[in-house]
């Protein structure tokens, strides 16, 4: 397929591979931000593939597992009321909150709806003006602008039975704690490649100066991956410390300014908590006074939510690299995509859901798979 | 109406404890589904006498192997770009037979029609299934039609059973798959599932996928006709190829492992699953067949598929094996490997 062929090249893998495996003379830990490169990397055995000497840690990067569990529980209470139709993107139908998840919500009657744009969910509130019409508006830097965009969309509109359950976050925040963190063990990283195109590439300067990492910006595809890694390798491996973009058929230094424009006349940034790590200053987007009418969570007054994580999950850990998904005791077994512990578990993207969808076959006597 | 039901002796400590309600996941084809056959079905019906894990129940009657399947169709929308319910209920029903080798002879439909349903559009409906059964050389010898209350519908459900007759020395079923085995699948995957999901949510992919549903009897007894030496068949219907795979290597008790290169996939399939997140080999398909047969037959099986209409770009993807008995796997494009696994209820179109 045009343009999509060209990075799965498996010659061309091989010689990256060979690369990769020249210039590596000692073991260096490379974290790849976002869910999308960690699953990209599963599903096409890049892993197994590599240098033993480089070890690929998962980061924080999957919207559906970082959210936290008081938010699921919000969209829960919300999607549970009778006038409320709730919409959401589909992966998190079955992420678990504290006592059940979205797709239990609907089979007890909640009107919840899979919908593939938000924009969806104004037409909605259009097409029922007597049904409160409620958007999970989760993600990163990367499904913000349209999430903003639906937002002014119903302003425009004049729209008054719509609004939106925010949760964003924000990458470069989560870099820095990671970094900030005693234990951390990251030598270099893979940047997200979507959430640039949006952002730019301006935010990461001041990182890789505070911290001397190199980042390098990156895409999916299994030989944007591979190129990502041996780009941070020859930093690591000359001492040097720089930011630079493998990924520049959709990156560009300023990014999308439109839809930073879009963005920052609808929300402005907040102290957000991350479901497993805990808050992060400065690290997520919230709704801006003017536009605080949209706001799910003021509007149903969903405030005394109790939340109970699993005592066993250890997806934060998983989140923050400490773990890898398979060294946790309840992987494949107490925790499995059908019985999901924790976010991690659940979305395609997250490491643990990864780990045991296409890396079981490889690790399961390890691991002792339950089957 | 909950008493009836004993959570505490499943072998499987969490299922559906979980849902102590249907959710949409039961009827997708992947773990749930098979949970609730396992868990609720297969222990109430025990007592009745027999019960079949496959797709079609195979009867001795007198000295002959009867070949007996039922199934519903409830597809949203009715019409879709390739086809519609109608020739979707008739095609289906034929399939799940002739995936035991038999030929179909006759089958029954049955109609739940809501309330406000357009009688111009029952009619294209049924006039479609009887073009459908004439094509495969069935005939529609009974039927049932009730009408629900508007609103406790979607316009029509079709239910279709039927039977065929296995002809002598054909053996041919899910546990039969064995080391050595070639796996061949009759053409592109996922047809189906991407043309549904592209009318039902309006997503435009750059070309219109048609559903691929079809009879496929006339290519099974192509096949039957090169050899008689295949051991399993299987139309990879809901949950898709993936599902069908994973199906038969826990049935067989085998290890099946698969060439994510040699996969037949349109482009304009492809795409939409990149753009949602989803894999081909999860997504369904209606005129497909899985056949696996040991590899001495298999470009033989392969050349007999490419001259029927239905199997022009069939491959052969994969092959079983000894090892990792019950589990499916797949060399990827690149060179490494990765589990094929159940999906556990639906695919979900992923965030971002």
């Amino acid at each position: 397929m045009k343009y999509l062929d060209e990075y799965r090249d498996p010659d061309l893998a091989q010689r990256l591979f060979a690369e990769i495996r020249r210039i590596t003379t000692r073991p260096w830990a490379i974290m790849e931000v976002c869910g999308g490169q960690t699953h990209s990397i599963i599903r096409n055995g890049i892993d197994q593939l590599l240098p033993e000497a480089i070890e690929l840690i998962h980061g924080p990067g999957c919207p559906v597992c970082v959210t936290p569990l008081e938010i699921i529980d919000k969209a829960l209470a919300i999607a549970s009321r009778p006038n409320v139709i709730f919409c959401s993107f589909g992966d998190m139908l079955r992420v678990p909150g504290s006592a059940k998840d979205l797709f239990r919500v609907k089979s007890e009657g909640g009107d919840v709806r899979v919908v593939y744009s938000p924009l969806d969910a104004v037409r909605l509130a259009q097409q029922h003006p007597d049904r409160e019409v409620v958007f999970f508006g989760i993600g990163f830097e990367t499904t913000a602008p349209a999430n903003a965009m639906a937002v002014l969309q119903a302003h425009r509109l004049g729209l008054r039975n719509f609004s939106m359950l925010v949760s964003h976050v924000l990458v470069p925040p989560a870099i820095s704690a990671i970094m900030e963190s005693p234990t951390n063990r990251v030598q270099g990283f893979l940047a997200a490649g979507h959430v640039c195109s949006v952002m730019g590439t301006w935010q990461y300067r001041p990182l890789v100066e505070r911290y001397h990492v190199p980042i390098v910006v990156t895409g999916f595809e299994p030989l944007d991956v591979l190129e990502g890694i041996r780009r941070v390798v020859l930093q690591l491996e000359a001492g040097r410390a720089e930011l630079d973009n493998a990924y520049e058929r959709a990156v560009r230094p300023e990014g999308n300014v439109a839809a930073q424009q879009v963005l920052s006349e609808v929300f402005e940034v907040t102290d957000r908590a991350w479901r497993g790590i805990g808050v992060i200053p400065q690290s997520g987007w919230r709704l801006r006074n003017a536009y605080r009418a949209y706001d799910a969570e003021a509007r149903f007054a969903v405030g005394d939510i109790q939340t109970r994580e699993s005592p066993i999950c250890r997806s934060g850990e998983v989140l923050q690299g400490m773990l890898k998904p398979n060294q946790c005791p309840a992987f494949g077994k107490e925790c499995t995509p059908r019985t999901p512990l924790g976010a991690t578990m659940v979305s395609s993207e997250g490491a643990c859901a990864a780990y045991y969808q296409y890396g079981r076959f490889i690790k399961a006597e390890e691991v002792g798979v339950a089957r | 109406m909950s008493e009836g039901l004993n959570f505490e002796g499943w072998s499987c400590p969490l299922p559906l404890r979980d849902h102590p309600n249907i959710v949409m996941g039961h009827g997708g084809g992947g773990k749930l589904s098979a949970e609730l056959v396992e868990h609720l079905f297969l222990p109430a019906f025990a007592d009745s006498g027999a019960v079949d894990m496959g797709d079609a129940a195979l009867i001795a009657v007198g000295g002959a192997h009867l070949a007996f399947s039922t199934d519903s169709f409830v597809v949203r929308p009715l019409f879709f770009p390739g086809g519609n319910i109608g020739e979707l209920a008739v095609n289906g029903t034929i399939n799940d037979i002739a995936m035991r080798g038999a030929q179909p002879l006759v089958l029954s439909a049955g109609f739940i029609l809501e309330e406000g349903l357009p009688l111009d559009q029952l009619a294209a409906i049924a006039h479609s299934m009887g073009v459908a059964a004439r094509r495969a050389g069935v005939t529609l010898v009974a039927g049932d039609t009730k009408v629900v209350d508007r609103g406790h519908g979607d316009g029509v459900y079709i239910n279709t059973s039927g039977f065929g007759i296995v002809p002598e020395g054909i053996d041919i079923g899910p546990t039969r798959a064995q080391p050595g085995d070639a796996i061949i699948v009759s053409g592109t995957i996922g047809d189906h599932g991407i043309a549904i999901l592209s009318v039902r949510e309006g997503l435009e992919f750059g070309a219109t996928v048609e559903s691929d549903t079809a009879p496929l009897n006339g290519l099974v007894a192509d096949l039957l006709d090169e050899t008689r030496n295949i051991h399993v068949l299987r139309d990879p219907t809901r949950g898709g190829v993936a599902s069908a795979l994973n199906e038969i290597a826990r049935a067989s008790q085998v290890g099946i492992v698969i060439d994510e290169r040699n996969l037949p996939v349109q482009d304009a399939v492809r795409a939409a699953c990149e753009l949602l997140g989803m894999d081909p080999l999860y997504v369904a398909n209606e005129g497909k067949l899985i056949a696996i047969a040991p590899a001495s037959d298999a470009e033989r099986l392969l050349a007999r598929m490419r001259a029927h209409p239905l199997g022009r770009q069939a491959a052969i993807i994969g092959r079983v094996t000894a090892d990792h008995p019950g589990l499916v796997a797949a060399r990827t494009g690149i060179g490494g490997t990765r589990i094929v696994d159940m999906m556990v209820g639906e695919q979900l179109p992923r965030i971002c």
